[in-house]
């Protein structure tokens, strides 16, 4: 590696910083000082917890759902998690149920820590039996502490839904519209409803909730899951003495989908602006940027917070404003949904526009995964000198032969190194055409753009 | 890489002589993804607490880790004005690395060091001022030495609003980092880098001034609030024998001056160096020395080398490079009419620690250089002219560990001056400790919410860390 470059003859003046730019953040009329919430979860299980969280940095907290008196019991064994390679917690899974403290214990906290934190944003979520008396009954005991909003919990997979509540509300969209109207008949704060992914097409439960009267929706809620099975014992992984229940599954892995559901929220045309506060795997400044940029006017963290503690907040606020600065943000709604209406249906994309791989032979180490990847799984368009007969140093370097890549990406995946393999776009010189427009004109019109009657020799 | 000259010329520049350059690359963007990820994230973790200035490492790291290298560089100078040369000249293998959890599991600790420069050489490349210089305080401290002391001090009285003069005897600041560290360590335009960010902040210096000898004590003392002394240590010790005066006889410091200002003319490779002493500068005069083509380097020391106070990666460099060394030699005499010619020894022998010289031992060494590496004298001389200064035996400064100020309730001192000599980073550590104290001294004040989040590194974030000390940017 070279040293860094030097230029003391002419150098540029020193540049200062861009002002800090304002990260007040406001989800369905609930604001907070930044678009950081601890999600409803273990680590807002308590009025301390919540408020450690807030000394760190945290802008709100959804406390861990409340429900009624009795409360629940848990099993101990409640947490399972996958590790991937060096990756320590991929994917988390959980079959802890709501809260299991009394609820007049956690209502005395949550006004004690409105009272010490007015600025921060507190939201009760709640999860009761669907009958409008309870409900009615729950929202004004819990709103009584000041609270600035609640959240109502549709999501949740596990345990509770078996007795009716949770994702078992969430997945009947006559039910998310007539609870939240329950709610909205007494509710003074605004009212996020918390959306299940374990649903076929989660637009339909967003329109049951904006049609109920919600002020916004949360989501994504954890997906149905089992951890695994020990290979030794054979029985399931994180068993609660030999025996599994499935949990919620949630983490870094989760996250691809949430951006999804939270996309097709927000360009939904009967949905579109309702305020969505994006969860699921949100781990880092740039993980929040992604779902803010997709339509989320906040995010909410649990996983990576259980991983390392609430400090990350603070690499978390530090990243949002370099990358603001860099941007040119002054603040959230600048960039917020800024990118959904990139996210179109399939037929929308423009069929001749082609790209193909490029590889940088400098920046080549040899490995070949990218040889193997396109030559057995892909489209056969990667050769390399070594395979026609060529010996030496650097007969092992790949090359890409354009006319018959497809432009898939698969080999700049693979590729283990920053910036070597690149997908560059090649000019067609074509109109746009889309599937749409295509099948309108009768099969007529495309420009074959990459050889798609391609069969490959077998090899030799 | 080859470590002496390859040039066939007479070699002029830097260039000339590869082994001069940079020992520890740069990380490339990949290296810098991969080694980042491998950091465990520890709370309240060791490696802050190995850290003199605190660095929050594994918050850097993480930031690193999440593609946020100007913050990750932000949180480094928060800390450690001086974090970019730091990242190249902190001994991490007895500091943070040497901390880091994972020597527990007897693994490769994350390479601290380089993922610092990776994220320092990130701002620099951009050329981004983080910082800016704080309200007007109507406050002027005198910072007395623009070595690494000297400028975290001034940097964070610049960030508290006083107006800072620094005066530094020499053409530039930055101290030993300018002018006295091995060149493949840290080069002169890195060390520049960083001294004009600090600057940048609104320091006013006057060079060439030495404080006690050009200007009186007590003019500064007069004209200043209060006065911060960031002096160093001053010329080498003597070893006392005769033929000291001969040309081709150097101070270490000396001799690697002339390298760092690449006048490689003044100090032709000969055919013999010998170096009086085995401390961490004397090995930068002896790897130097080699890899400036001196085909026989010699290390000389009184006692054995498992006393030598150089780290034992120091030692190993030096075995790498080719240096002989002789161990358990008093120097008895430097040989030669005008100039050396060689070193007369004697053997060492030790007892309970305590050395006693063997008779009839001596033997000589023929040489054509001699260079002295075997520690300098504090500036007691010139101190002792400071009224109400306490200063112990060895004519360093007595100060209050906590504030480091003196026994004279005008003047702090930090860095090499009050403990004879250790590294960059202690002198940094001690420059932002005294600069808080000098602030609360000077207004009865506490500084503003801006300012937590470094003053947080002085003690160590710790346990605390997190409580309300939100990072300031």
């Amino acid at each position: 590696m070279a040293p860094r470059k030097h230029s003391h003859t002419k150098r540029k003046p020193l540049k200062k910083l861009a002002p800090e730019p304002d990260l007040s953040s406001d989800c369905a009329g609930i604001k907070s000082p930044n678009p950081f919430w601890l999600a409803s979860a273990p680590p807002t299980n308590s009025g301390p917890q919540i408020m450690r969280a807030f000394d760190y940095g945290w802008g709100g907290a959804v406390w861990k759902t409340l429900g009624e008196d009795p409360a629940v019991v848990n099993v101990t064994s409640r947490y399972g998690a996958i590790d991937i390679g060096g990756q320590k917690i991929a994917g988390f899974n959980n079959i802890e149920l709501i809260t299991d403290r009394p609820l007049a214990d956690n209502l005395k906290e949550m006004a004690e820590v409105k009272k010490r934190y007015p600025k921060h944003a507190v939201v009760a979520s709640l999860m009761v039996p669907c009958e409008r008396k309870n409900w009615h009954d729950i929202v004004k005991r819990v709103e009584d502490t000041g609270c600035d909003g609640l959240e109502l919990n549709f999501g949740c997979p596990h345990g509770m839904s078996e007795r009716g509540m949770g994702a078992a509300v969430g997945q009947v969209p006559e039910y998310i519209k007539m609870v939240t109207e329950f709610v909205k008949e007494v509710a003074r704060t605004p009212v996020l409803v918390k959306l299940t992914p374990n649903i076929t097409d989660v637009r339909f439960a967003a329109r049951a909730a904006k049609a109920g009267g919600a002020d916004g929706v949360s989501l994504i809620n954890t997906i149905n899951s089992i951890m695994g099975v020990d290979l030794d014992t054979l029985t399931p992984k994180f068993a609660v003495g030999g025996l599994a229940a499935h949990g919620g599954y949630c983490g870094p892995a989760v996250k691809p989908i949430a951006l999804n559901m939270i996309s097709q929220i927000a360009n939904d045309p009967e949905t579109r602006g309702l305020p969505i506060s994006g969860i699921g795997g949100v781990s880092a400044w740039n993980d929040a940027v992604e779902f803010m940029l997709l339509g989320s006017a906040n995010v909410q963290v649990c996983t990576a917070v259980m991983h390392y503690g609430f400090r990350i907040v603070e690499d978390m606020r530090a990243g949002l404003v370099s990358w603001m600065r860099r941007q040119g943000f002054t603040k959230l709604d600048d960039f917020i949904g800024h990118s959904a209406p990139a996210v179109v249906e399939w037929k929308n994309l423009n069929l001749h526009h082609k790209t193909v791989a490029k590889i940088d032979a400098d920046k080549c180490i040899e490995c070949d995964l990218c040889y193997i990847a396109c030559q057995d799984t892909a489209h056969q368009c990667i050769v390399r000198p070594v395979d026609t007969g060529k010996k030496g140093p650097r007969s092992r370097v790949p090359s890409v032969i354009e006319e018959d890549c497809v432009g898939c990406n698969l080999c700049s995946l693979v590729c283990p190194v920053d910036q070597c393999i690149t997908m560059a776009p090649v000019p067609t010189g074509h109109k746009p055409l889309t599937w749409e427009q295509y099948t309108k004109n009768g099969f007529t019109g495309y420009k074959e753009v990459y050889k798609r009657y391609h069969t490959p020799e077998k090899t030799k | 890489m080859p470590i002496s000259p390859v040039s066939k010329k007479t070699p002029k520049t830097i260039a000339d002589f590869p082994g001069l350059q940079e020992l520890n690359p740069a990380m490339r963007p990949e290296e810098a993804r991969v080694e980042s990820n491998r950091c465990l994230t520890c709370f309240d973790a060791p490696c802050i607490a190995a850290c003199p200035t605190h660095i929050d490492i594994p918050l850097f790291i993480r930031q690193l880790q999440t593609a946020d290298p100007m913050g990750s560089a932000v949180t480094i100078l928060e800390a450690n004005p001086l974090g970019h040369s730091c990242a190249r000249v902190c001994p991490v293998e007895a500091l943070c690395e040497g901390s880091c959890v994972y020597q527990q599991w007897h693994e490769k600790p994350v390479e601290i060091g380089r993922l610092q420069r990776y994220a320092t050489d990130h701002l620099h490349d951009a050329r981004v001022q983080p910082f800016s210089a704080g309200k007007d305080i109507g406050k002027r401290v005198a910072v007395v030495g623009g070595g690494p002391s000297g400028l975290s001090c001034a940097a964070y009285l610049r960030r508290l609003g006083a107006a800072v003069t620094v005066f530094e005897a020499k053409p530039m600041a930055g101290g030993l980092n300018t002018y006295g560290i091995a060149e493949y360590k840290l080069s002169r335009p890195e060390v520049l880098d960083e001294v004009e960010l600090v600057l940048d902040l609104g320091a006013d210096v006057r060079f060439g001034k030495r404080v006690g000898k050009d200007i009186p004590f007590d003019r500064v003392l007069r004209e200043f609030d209060a006065v911060y002394l960031g002096v160093g240590l001053g010329p080498g010790h003597d070893l006392d024998v005769p033929g000291e005066h001969l040309s081709g006889v150097y101070e270490a410091l000396a001799f690697i001056e002339y390298i760092k200002h690449h006048d490689f003319g003044a100090i032709p490779p000969g055919r013999t160096t010998i170096c009086i002493g085995a401390g961490n500068t004397a090995v930068d005069v002896v790897t130097q020395a080699k890899r400036m083509g001196t085909p026989k380097v010699v290390m000389a020391y009184r006692r054995g080398p498992e006393e030598m106070p150089a780290y034992e990666y120091e030692y190993d460099l030096a075995k790498g490079d080719g240096v002989e060394f002789l161990w358990h030699v008093v120097p008895v005499k430097v040989l030669g009419k005008r100039s050396v010619e060689g070193m007369r020894f004697a053997r060492a022998a030790s007892k309970d620690g305590k050395l006693t010289v063997v008779k009839g031992s001596e033997f000589d060494v023929p040489c054509d250089r001699v260079v002295k590496a075997i520690g300098q004298q504090a500036h007691g001389a010139t101190l002792r002219k400071l009224s109400g200064l306490d200063l112990d035996a060895k004519g360093r400064v007595v100060v209050d560990p906590a504030t480091l100020r003196t026994s004279n309730k005008k003047v702090w001192a930090g860095g090499d001056a009050v403990n004879g000599g250790k590294e960059v980073v202690n002198a940094v550590a001690d420059g932002k400790r005294a600069a808080l104290s000098i602030y609360r001294a000077v207004t009865g004040k506490t500084p503003g919410p801006e300012h937590a989040y470094w003053i947080s590194t002085i003690e160590g974030r710790g346990k605390a860390h997190g409580s309300a000390k939100a990072l300031a940017y």
